[in-house]
């Protein structure tokens, strides 16, 4: 126990007399844990931010999309028997979120005139499958389905047509048509290019559309009036598709197309991502370990008579080599213990959410990830441990009676 | 019982070449404890190798060297260090103190290797032996910064930290003045008798070998008893050479 003690508290010394040679040193490690934990915490917010841009669009994985329609007329199956055999089936497979989505056009009757908007029917738990996080306010809930006042999301070019900065005004918008309707603006979402207004609301609200068959698959964009979404394990998506197309079809005597909608190959494009980081980290290491080798080299040669003078005292071997090797560990890994709270201030710190993701928050931010730091700092005192070997060898060889005539 | 017995030590070295050089040739050497007993000769006559033996830094090529009885030629590498900082105190003629450190840094720079309650003070053992040699005011001075009698005062209190049965002492007046380096033996001689620990001093100066019980000389690597008008010779010759 004491030996250990004597040998750090030696190591210590050295670290603390040649505070100048030693922190020059270390430069190159600091440097290189700094920079392979912050891209490995920073990597793991690029991983999250890609994710969850790529569910904003296409849903979380695995996400089901189904189409059912009339093979001989192309209508939907009417929207009472449509909703109850959806039911029926969310509820017999224990699905827990499925959602419908269906695109329209509709008459806004904004300051510079009515104009014709797309818009988006969806149910409430769209923005759930579609990690929808509003910048203000709030995403459509349950109540707005039956709400007399259709509840709308839009996104920041919608309330630049609505001449209106924010929604602290409580902004509302008539919708037009045979029987107007005002529209209240709950939540706003940064989506969308440019000045393309973008308008969500919720499916089943009041107002001109609420009728069944309103909408006209004519004038949908996409493939039929409403689809329907269900999240499902990735792992059962394929047999999830089988047994809905089967089910539906078969409860409402209508052609069901499904199709599996999320990002494909994410997981592998992010795992390749970490890999090129992580790469790209350890090369940063073993050039700040050679510049820590370098210098140990240099510096035991300097100290070898003080070595020799230390073996007069009664230093073994065994003790001169690890003092020198821990001089290495004790510096290296303090530099890691410095390096990475650089690095937890720094990705704490940093706009991350406005440089990477548009301003728009997380759904699951991630924290700064523990294993990162405890890799850091493992990667400092193993880089201080092997830059220390070399030096500790030569230290030990050097014959005790040269080294005092040095 | 001898503290230390040297019966019919040589050292040889192989030379590139192929020759043997040898340095030391059947030396017999007795020390008590306590003791005080100086050597003297010419350069390169094999004064420091004998010491390197003595303070088993170096191993003889033949004879017998007994610490305690016991024989030292078959100790372990590890085994003889501990010996070395247990038993031994070494001064050096170039001082030898650690770069940067403070004095009081450096005398307790042996006790690192101890073990228990020596370990654990260090520190305050280290302040004590410099007040014992008249430097406990400037304890947290570097080395740099003392001059060469004060730097062979600390050297001497770091000799002394580990209380060594044994102290040798290599030249240690030679890098001073003549009046410093009396002052300087006369504390050695004092500290080491106050302590009851051995000296042996390797000298040119015959007045600092002088101050040995028992006195020797050290030639063609063969040591003898020294006789007082030879060493007066040896030490006017020495002085011509040096």
């Amino acid at each position: 126990m004491i030996a250990v003690l004597g040998a750090l508290s030696e190591a210590w010394d050295e670290v603390r007399v040649h505070k100048s040679r030693v922190v020059l040193s270390l430069v190159g490690v600091f440097l290189a844990v700094f920079a392979m934990t912050s891209v490995t915490a920073l990597g793991l917010i690029v991983a999250q931010v890609q994710q969850e841009g790529a569910e904003r669009g296409s849903g979380r994985p695995a996400t089901v999309a189904v189409n059912a329609y009339d093979p001989m007329t192309g209508m939907p199956p009417d929207a009472a028997e449509w909703d109850a055999a959806v039911a029926e089936l969310v509820d017999r497979h224990g699905i827990t979120t499925a959602a419908t989505i269906s695109y329209g056009e509709g008459l806004f009757r904004l300051p510079g005139g009515t104009q014709r908007l797309q818009t988006m029917r969806v149910s409430p738990a769209y923005g759930e499958l579609h990690r929808k996080e509003p910048v203000e306010g709030r995403w459509l809930r349950e109540g707005d389905r039956t709400s007399l006042s259709p509840a709308l999301v839009v996104n920041e070019a919608f309330l630049e047509l609505l001449g209106v900065p924010d929604l602290s005004s409580r902004p509302t918008v008539v919708l037009g048509g045979p029987t107007p309707v005002r529209a209240t603006i709950v939540g706003v979402i940064r989506e969308g290019y440019g000045s393309e207004p973008i308008v969500y609301r919720a499916d089943r609200s009041g107002g001109p559309w609420d009728a069944p068959g309103a909408v006209d698959p004519a004038t949908a964009m996409y493939a039929g009036p409403s689809t329907l979404e269900l999240w499902v394990p990735p792992d059962q998506a394929e047999q999830v598709m089988e047994v809905v197309a089967r089910d539906l079809g078969a409860a409402l005597d209508v052609q069901v197309d499904t199709y599996r909608q999320d990002a494909s190959g994410l997981e592998e494009t992010l795992a390749m991502l970490r890999l090129a980081i992580r790469c790209a980290g350890i090369v940063v290491l073993v050039l700040g370990g050679l510049g820590v080798l370098n210098i140990g080299l240099v510096t035991v040669r300097q100290r070898i008579r003080e070595i020799g003078v230390r073996r007069s005292f009664g230093a073994t071997s065994g003790r001169i080599f690890s003092a020198v090797m821990l001089e290495s560990v004790c510096a290296t890994a303090l530099a890691g213990v410095a390096a990475v709270g650089c690095s937890i201030v720094l990705v704490r710190n940093l706009p991350l959410e406005q440089l990477l993701n548009d301003g728009i928050p997380l759904a699951d931010t991630p924290g700064f990830p523990v294993a990162a730091a405890v890799e850091g700092l493992v990667a400092a005192t193993a880089v201080g441990a092997l830059a220390g070997l070399l030096p500790a060898l030569i230290a030990v060889r050097a014959k005790v009676i040269d080294a005092i005539r040095f | 019982m001898s503290l230390l017995s040297l019966s019919g030590i040589s050292r040889r070295v192989d030379l590139p070449d192929g020759s043997v050089l040898p340095i030391l040739t059947g030396v017999d050497l007795q020390l008590a404890a306590g003791e005080h007993v100086s050597i003297v000769g010419r350069s390169g006559s094999g004064k420091s190798t004998l010491l390197n033996i003595l303070g088993l830094l170096d191993s003889p090529t033949e004879g017998e060297y007994l610490l305690d009885g016991e024989p030292t030629d078959h100790l372990r590498a590890r085994r003889r260090s501990r010996l070395r900082g247990e038993v031994f105190g070494f001064v050096f003629q170039q001082f030898n103190l650690l770069p940067r450190r403070t004095a009081a840094e450096n005398v307790a720079a042996p006790l690192l290797y101890a073990r228990g309650r020596d370990f654990l003070r260090r520190r305050r053992t280290a302040l004590e032996m410099l007040d014992r040699v008249g430097l406990g005011a400037r304890a947290d001075q570097v080395p740099e910064r003392l001059s060469g009698g004060e730097q062979q005062r600390v050297a001497i209190a770091r000799a002394l930290v580990r209380s060594p049965r044994v102290v040798l002492a290599d030249e240690p007046t030679g890098a001073l003045d003549v009046e410093t380096g009396a002052q300087v033996m006369a504390l050695l001689a004092q500290a080491t008798a106050e302590n009851g620990a051995a000296l042996v001093t390797i000298t040119h100066d015959l007045s600092v070998a002088a101050l040995a019980g028992r006195r020797f000389r050290l030639e063609g690597g063969r040591l003898s008893p020294l006789v007082e008008s030879g060493a007066l010779n040896a030490a006017t010759a020495d002085r011509g050479t040096a």
